[in-house]
């Protein structure tokens, strides 16, 4: 265990130390009957051998940390600088990459878990309320969305949300603007992205919500009615209390979940308006030239993410265990 | 008057609470019929600009193959692009990832559990930290080491990093599931002359499949659904499923069949669609597990 997750995480924050080789050039001379020109080329057998050398790359210190695609202090020290209103300033932060990702990866973590934590409950108080016939098949159909691979939903959404797609075109009607494209521009993308968020992890809030209010003692709830509590009353003060370590629970997972968002992202073909911290680390590693520097200098800086986002729970837990100790 | 007010009228909270309901189903099932119903129909039909209802009949189908319903998309997908090779590659991943994963989790969670020293904080954390750590970041810190190595591209390397992201978490799940059975069933085996091993075979193996089909169903789709590990660590040929239909993605769409990538969505989708269909209420079990011993 030890091996499978100190390792890598240790070879992350080496990776991250290095960056790629430059590509080693010469100069060739190209002659054709009239004249000769020299040109650079790039000697691939140089390359390769050096990158046999050292797989690494060179060293680079912190600077992969610091450079514009990371956390790019030069670049926002000069925006800092040379703007004055902070809605400029913003624009400036957000055309660099890496903040353009954090940005879009903590409002996407923001907007969803409340969002998803509040229908789960009312779908769970809903569901409650149902004959026992309904209910089975109701668990079943709510179940789909988060069990379904979360690439195959986005994608099923996407195409659904497509200009030529029902809702798509369903939404050109409504709004009367045949050019109307969720991915043409940000805001949409980005509501869209949210919208699946939501529709994926709602059915998780929702089944834990709804095991737990099998457990509301109905002493409690009775004796709420006596005292003339209204319906809505009985919810807030007795049902709601009850569920309240469910309610960490639900809100701890839905932070990690929603933290590392990087499936919709690819399912939607979203990246040119919106990005996420581990979407750039994907895209690092994918294609021809793998970027294990800059790929590892991201990982490090959303472990750290990570870690400040779990603290506070982190430490409630160490403290409730060692209370049980003791 | 007086008397239609003793009869109780229709309570608008019920009628709220079970339209609230029903928007809700067709939100979350509506998506997946229409995608499953579409599947059977070409392109024309099933990005229907004109008229959405000609998804539902099928217009353009019937004008381009003569039925209103057409296995083209599923006949491309799988036999021109290959998606065979990926489901099997599938199969031969999540099968070896929950059984490896769950053999060294029931011995291992039977020994945690009965050697009384309290393993299960540490578990639990770590099981929280891999559920944590976005599956990403610890794939870029494998990948070069397994460049180095010549071990990326392979179905084994796969299975092993999948087991071992998977095994925090099946070993509290099942070390929690070994605690609630009674320690005196195999003690008594114990006192009648079986070993260790003796009275894990015949006494607890019997017992415990309620809890390791669970973790089981949990493993699966941990190795079904992955698409962070798969896409990056294996080859093109021998992807699974899911990076194979994001690939799809690209080339598809240049080459006008989006069909079939719709359909290979659709294939993918059916045994998960099973899954829920018959261990519903394990799924459900194991999901509050988690929530009321956290």
């Amino acid at each position: 265990m030890l091996l499978f997750i100190g390792l890598p995480i240790v070879s992350v924050a080496v990776q991250s130390l290095f960056v790629e080789h430059p590509q080693v050039l010469k100069e060739v001379e190209n002659c054709d009957p009239f004249r000769c020109t020299k040109v650079l080329q790039v000697d691939t057998a140089a390359s390769a051998a050096l990158n046999e050398q050292a797989p690494l790359g060179q060293f680079n210190s912190y600077h992969t940390y610091t450079n514009r695609s990371h956390l790019a202090f030069d670049e926002i020290r000069e925006i800092w600088a040379s703007t004055q209103s902070w809605k400029q300033r913003f624009q400036g932060v957000f055309n660099l990459p890496f903040y353009s990702a954090l940005i879009f990866t903590l409002v996407y973590t923001a907007v969803v878990t409340p969002f998803v934590i509040l229908l789960g409950l009312c779908i769970a108080l809903g569901v409650n309320r149902l004959p026992k016939m309904a209910k089975g098949p109701t668990i079943f159909a709510s179940l789909l969305p988060m069990i379904v691979t979360p690439l195959i939903g986005s994608l099923i959404l996407f195409w659904m949300l497509d200009a030529d797609g029902i809702l798509g075109a369903t939404l050109q009607l409504i709004f009367n603007d045949p050019s109307l494209s969720l991915k043409a521009s940000a805001p949409l993308t980005w509501a869209m992205l949210i919208v699946y968020g939501i529709w994926h992890s709602a059915p998780f809030s929702f089944i834990v919500f709804y095991a737990g209010l099998q457990t509301v003692p109905i002493d409690t709830v009775e004796a709420a009615k006596l005292d003339g509590a209204s319906r809505w009353q009985q919810v807030r003060y007795v049902v709601v209390p009850h569920m309240m370590p469910l309610l960490v629970f639900i809100t701890l997972m839905q932070l990690m979940d929603n933290f590392r968002v990087l499936e919709p992202i690819v399912g939607f073909s979203a990246s040119a308006k919106a990005t996420s911290l581990s979407w750039i680390i994907y895209n690092d590693l994918s294609g021809d030239t793998k970027l294990f520097g800059s790929a590892g200098a991201t990982s490090i800086i959303t472990i750290i993410g990570v870690c400040i986002l779990l603290s506070p729970i982190l430490i409630r837990t160490w403290r409730d265990f060692n209370r049980k100790v003791a | 008057m007086l008397g239609n007010r003793t009869v109780k009228p229709p309570n608008l909270l019920t009628w709220f609470a079970t339209s609230l309901i029903v928007v809700w189903i067709l939100i979350a099932i509506g998506p997946f019929v229409w995608t499953v119903w579409g599947s059977f129909k070409v392109h024309g039909d099933f990005f229907s600009k004109a008229d959405w209802r000609n998804a539902l009949s099928g217009v353009m189908t019937t004008v381009e193959t003569g039925d209103a319903f057409t296995s083209n998309g599923y006949v491309g997908a799988w036999i021109q692009e290959g998606f065979w090779r990926n489901a099997l590659n599938t199969t031969i991943v999540v099968v070896a990832t929950v059984v490896i994963s769950l053999t060294i989790g029931t011995l291992g969670g039977y020994a945690l559990a009965r050697s009384g020293f309290r393993y299960a904080f540490w578990l639990l954390i770590a099981a929280l930290v891999f559920r944590a750590m976005p599956h990403i970041t610890l794939v870029s810190g494998y990948l070069l080491p397994f460049f180095e190595w010549n071990l990326w591209g392979k179905l084994s390397t796969t299975i092993v990093v999948l087991v071992a992201i998977n095994q925090p978490f099946t070993l509290w799940m099942l070390h929690s599931f070994f605690l609630n059975i009674p320690k005196e069933l195999d003690e008594s085996a114990l006192v009648d002359g079986c070993t260790r091993f003796e009275a894990f075979r015949h006494v607890v193996v019997p017992v415990m499949w309620p809890g390791v089909v669970t973790t089981g169903l949990f493993s699966f789709l941990l190795a079904y659904n992955d698409f962070a590990i798969t896409s990056v660590l294996l080859s093109s040929e021998n992807q699974t499923m899911v990076p194979r239909i994001a690939s799809f993605l690209g080339t598809v769409r240049e080459q006008g069949n989006i069909m079939f990538a719709v359909s290979a969505v659709v294939s993918a989708m059916v045994p998960l669609f099973f899954l829920v269909l018959f261990f519903q209420r394990q799924l459900v079990g194991g999901l509050t597990a988690g929530a009321v011993k956290g």
